[in-house]
């Protein structure tokens, strides 16, 4: 297990340096000077070159990635080109807005989407299967930004029980902010849930066709018996991969509800951020973004072991 | 679970956390966030469209109709020759952090933004100076090196405004000015709050707080002002949406003029756009109503030149060339394009570029000019285009007020090089008779007209919705900024 450990964690911090080099380079070519959008187009060409200097992008490019690969070490990941704050401080404050709702919206979904899979299971071929699982697909098919906006013209605008966007910070006023983090919350989690219904009533049906299932049954168990004690545990293989792969989306891809609702979260500050060339914030926010994703299966790929014993042992030898 | 929190939170709302305003407090809209704070370093409208006039104050200041007040200068004298001008300051006025202001930080304010290392966005506005002396604690004179029509209405624009030593390199993120608001906190991808100044001198303003909320997309910001979470929109950015409002007896609309002549740039360098009946054909063929209506569903008035039809020098040159399909095509074919030609349009992401542009395009289909529409971001669009030159057409808003001056640059992107039309703008640089100046600046928007430099399209409107008892809101917009101090509530 330990030697498990080093080899996966090796391989993690592999991935980062690829990435931190991929994101590093690949954002250095992208056309568009900073310095020129800050200042826009009357800025003379004296004014520009102060900027530049200020910015430090007179600099070669192999130079300031070596000062951004150490700034990642000592967690000084510099200044916003245009916003002039620390980028650290940036990414932290819309963390805890993304954070929050990432993880709500994972646990909704799986609230939701687990008993729901295993109810249709349960009634393989029946009417409730057919029900269910023809609502997880109208689920799947709708937008995530229709869905928001629909829930904002039902619940903000029309019955004015929840504000339509906006978000105020924890320390601010928690109750607030947790308001205001309900609609997105639920506009992300409905379709998540919708695939986790389906994915965990497969998964199950698929298992229940399996020997030891049959064995439990010949013990005496009744089917949802069966099911319930030896089947879903079996099953949630294949739904943690997809939860853990669900997360990710849900950390990097909110840009879309986060515009509706506008929220700031990292969605919107990399969007912007790209928008004015602020290609420090960019690389330091997608790296971040990165990290989180890698971590997140890493520790998915550890509970497969701790679900699945087999993996365990192969994962010792 | 989910029923208990949404009941949890319903009942909050009832008791403890209502959402409607206070009395005195005003929330707006803005579309786009501010990238930080100090008007003298940066270009973005959003910057001044929180801080000006506000937060921070010039020597002079720009009211709604564009013409100039005093502000923190309460009076001056220009010398006859018009290249010395006197100020005397208003007195007792401190900075939000307790500093005092005097004639010590108009010098320091002026010399920073004229200085070699300054990364002011209109430094062109200070390259005249050649001195700033100060002659008492409330007395400044500033020396130009020749006559400029424009300085006092320049000085009281948002990059001119007077900051202190103490606080210059900290107002980005916690801007300290004079004006009768304070800052009080910026929520990042949100928010901007400001305060009522206690320590103002001068007319106190009716609002004890304003909020700036920045929503992007055109459906949220509907939404949160028919959820009544804003009391406005200073300039609203969906004009589909607004017949919405206009039905909405809680809202009034109210279309105002901006300073944007939005036009189609041409290259005039590059070829066949080098050739007069080609740049005549295309403006024969637009029809710059039917832009209006299309893109901006019919919010924008026509030009016929690079100049603000609100403006008391405008001209009316509508019909240079008008509206004309056979004679467009004439003279394409006298030019040598009998069958038209192919050429590239960049467009910009703002709706004016992105709709306009494709009605654009079938008009000059008309007569067999093939355009092929390049969507860029603004980044883009200022390296290609701006910085580089490397495009044929493009649809872009100029919104700086009395611009025209552009044209004498043959280094600006529409590269075009008159010598009449330069000797023209140098000699109403340095003229100070109305009458001169209004016969120089007529003389210089018949040679854009004629010339057919670039397709002039329509001045951009200002569709402001607010509620309808908000009073002081400005209809138009002379300079950038949002200008709260005569904004009030009906009691």
């Amino acid at each position: 297990m330990v030697g498990y450990l080093i080899q996966r964690l090796l391989g993690v911090a592999l991935t980062l340096l690829v990435a931190a080099a991929l994101i590093f380079f690949l954002l250095d070519v992208l056309p568009g000077d900073p310095a020129r959008f800050m200042l826009g187009i009357n800025a003379s060409d004296e004014a520009l070159n102060a900027l530049r200097q200020q910015l430090g992008l007179d600099q070669p490019a192999f130079v300031r990635f070596g000062q951004w690969l150490m700034g990642l070490f000592t967690g000084d990941l510099g200044m916003s080109a245009s916003q002039r704050a620390p980028i650290a401080e940036l990414i932290l404050e819309r963390m805890q807005l993304s954070l929050p709702l990432a993880f709500g919206a994972l646990v909704l979904s799986t609230l939701i989407g687990l008993p729901l899979g295993i109810l249709a299971a349960q009634n393989q071929g029946k009417i409730g299967d057919a029900g269910l699982m023809g609502l997880a697909q109208i689920g799947i098919a709708i937008p995530n930004f229709w869905f928001a906006m629909l829930l904002v013209v039902v619940f903000a605008v029309t019955l004015k029980w929840l504000p339509p966007g906006g978000f105020v910070p924890w320390a601010e006023n928690p109750a607030a902010a947790f308001r205001a983090l309900i609609l997105p919350t639920i506009a992300l989690a409905l379709p998540q849930a919708a695939i986790l219904a389906r994915v965990m009533r497969t998964s199950l049906v698929d298992v229940a066709r399996q020997d030891f299932i049959r064995t439990a049954r010949a013990k005496g168990l009744s089917k949802n018996q069966a099911l319930w004690r030896h089947g879903v545990r079996n099953a949630l293989l294949p739904v943690m991969t997809i939860m853990g792969l669900q997360f990710a989306f849900l950390i990097a891809g909110t840009i879309i509800v986060e515009n509706v609702f506008y929220l700031p979260g990292l969605g919107r500050l990399i969007f912007t951020a790209i928008s004015a060339r602020d290609l420090f914030v960019v690389r330091s926010a997608l790296l971040v973004l990165v990290g989180l994703v890698v971590i997140i299966m890493f520790l998915v790929d550890l509970l497969y072991a701790l679900v699945d014993p087999r993996l365990k042992k192969r994962a010792g030898n | 679970m989910k029923n208990s929190a949404l009941h949890l939170a319903g009942l909050m709302a009832a008791t403890l956390f209502s959402s409607t305003a206070l009395a005195d407090e005003l929330r707006l809209g803005m579309v786009l966030e501010p990238p930080h704070l100090d008007p003298t370093a940066g270009a973005a409208a959003a910057i001044d469209e929180v801080v000006y006039a506000n937060l921070f104050e010039g020597l002079t200041r720009i009211d709604q109709n564009g013409a100039v007040l005093p502000s923190l200068a309460t009076d001056w004298s220009i010398s006859d020759d018009g290249t010395r001008y006197e100020f005397t300051l208003k007195e007792g006025v401190t900075f939000h952090d307790g500093t005092s202001f005097d004639a010590e930080d108009v010098k320091f304010s002026l010399d920073r933004a004229r200085a070699e290392d300054s990364v002011n966005a209109q430094k062109g506005i200070f390259a005249p100076i050649t001195n700033v002396e100060v002659l008492a604690t409330n007395k400044i004179a500033i020396e130009i090196a020749n006559p400029q029509g424009d300085f006092l209405f320049n000085l009281g624009r948002g990059d001119a405004v007077i900051v202190a030593p103490e606080s210059a390199e900290t107002n980005q993120t916690n801007p300290v000015g004079t004006g009768p608001f304070k800052f009080v906190d910026w929520q990042q991808g949100s928010k901007v709050i400001l305060e009522k100044n206690p320590d103002y001198v001068g007319d106190d303003v009716y609002l004890d707080r304003a909020i700036f909320t920045f929503i992007s997309d055109p459906n949220a910001a509907q939404n949160a002002m028919l959820a009544g979470e804003l009391d406005g929109f200073a300039n609203f950015p969906a004009p589909e949406t607004l017949e919405i409002f206009e039905a909405d007896p809680r809202f009034n609309v109210v279309v105002g003029s901006t300073e944007g002549e939005t036009i189609l740039a041409t290259n005039n360098k590059a070829e066949p756009f080098n050739d007069l009946r080609v740049r005549q054909a295309i403006a024969h063929v637009i029809d710059r109503q039917a832009i209006i209506d299309g893109a901006m569903f019919g919010y924008g008035t026509p030009i016929g030149t690079h100049f603000a039809p609100h403006h008391p020098y405008y001209v009316d040159l509508l019909n240079t060339y008008p509206h004309d399909v056979a004679k467009a095509k004439e003279l394409l074919a006298a030019a040598g394009y009998e069958s038209g030609f192919k050429a590239t349009l960049k467009l910009p992401p703002p709706t004016y570029a992105r709709r306009g542009g494709q009605i654009l395009a079938a008009q000059l289909r008309e007569i067999g000019i093939e355009l092929e529409l390049v969507n860029v971001e603004w980044a883009q669009w200022l390296e290609d285009v701006f910085t580089k030159k490397d495009y044929d057409l493009t649809i872009v808003s100029h919104v700086e007020p009395f611009d025209i001056g552009i044209y004498a640059n043959p280094d600006y992107y529409f590269q075009y090089d008159n010598v009449v039309f330069q000797a023209l703008i140098e000699k109403l640089n340095i003229t100070n008779d109305e009458d001169d100046r209004k016969a120089l600046a007529a003389a210089a928007e018949t040679i854009l007209a004629d010339d057919a430099v670039n397709g002039y399209l329509f001045q951009l409107a200002k569709t402001g919705v607010w509620d309808t008892r908000l009073s002081g809101m400005w209809p138009n917009s002379p300079v950038e900024g949002n200008d709260l101090t005569q904004v009030k509530w009906a009691n």
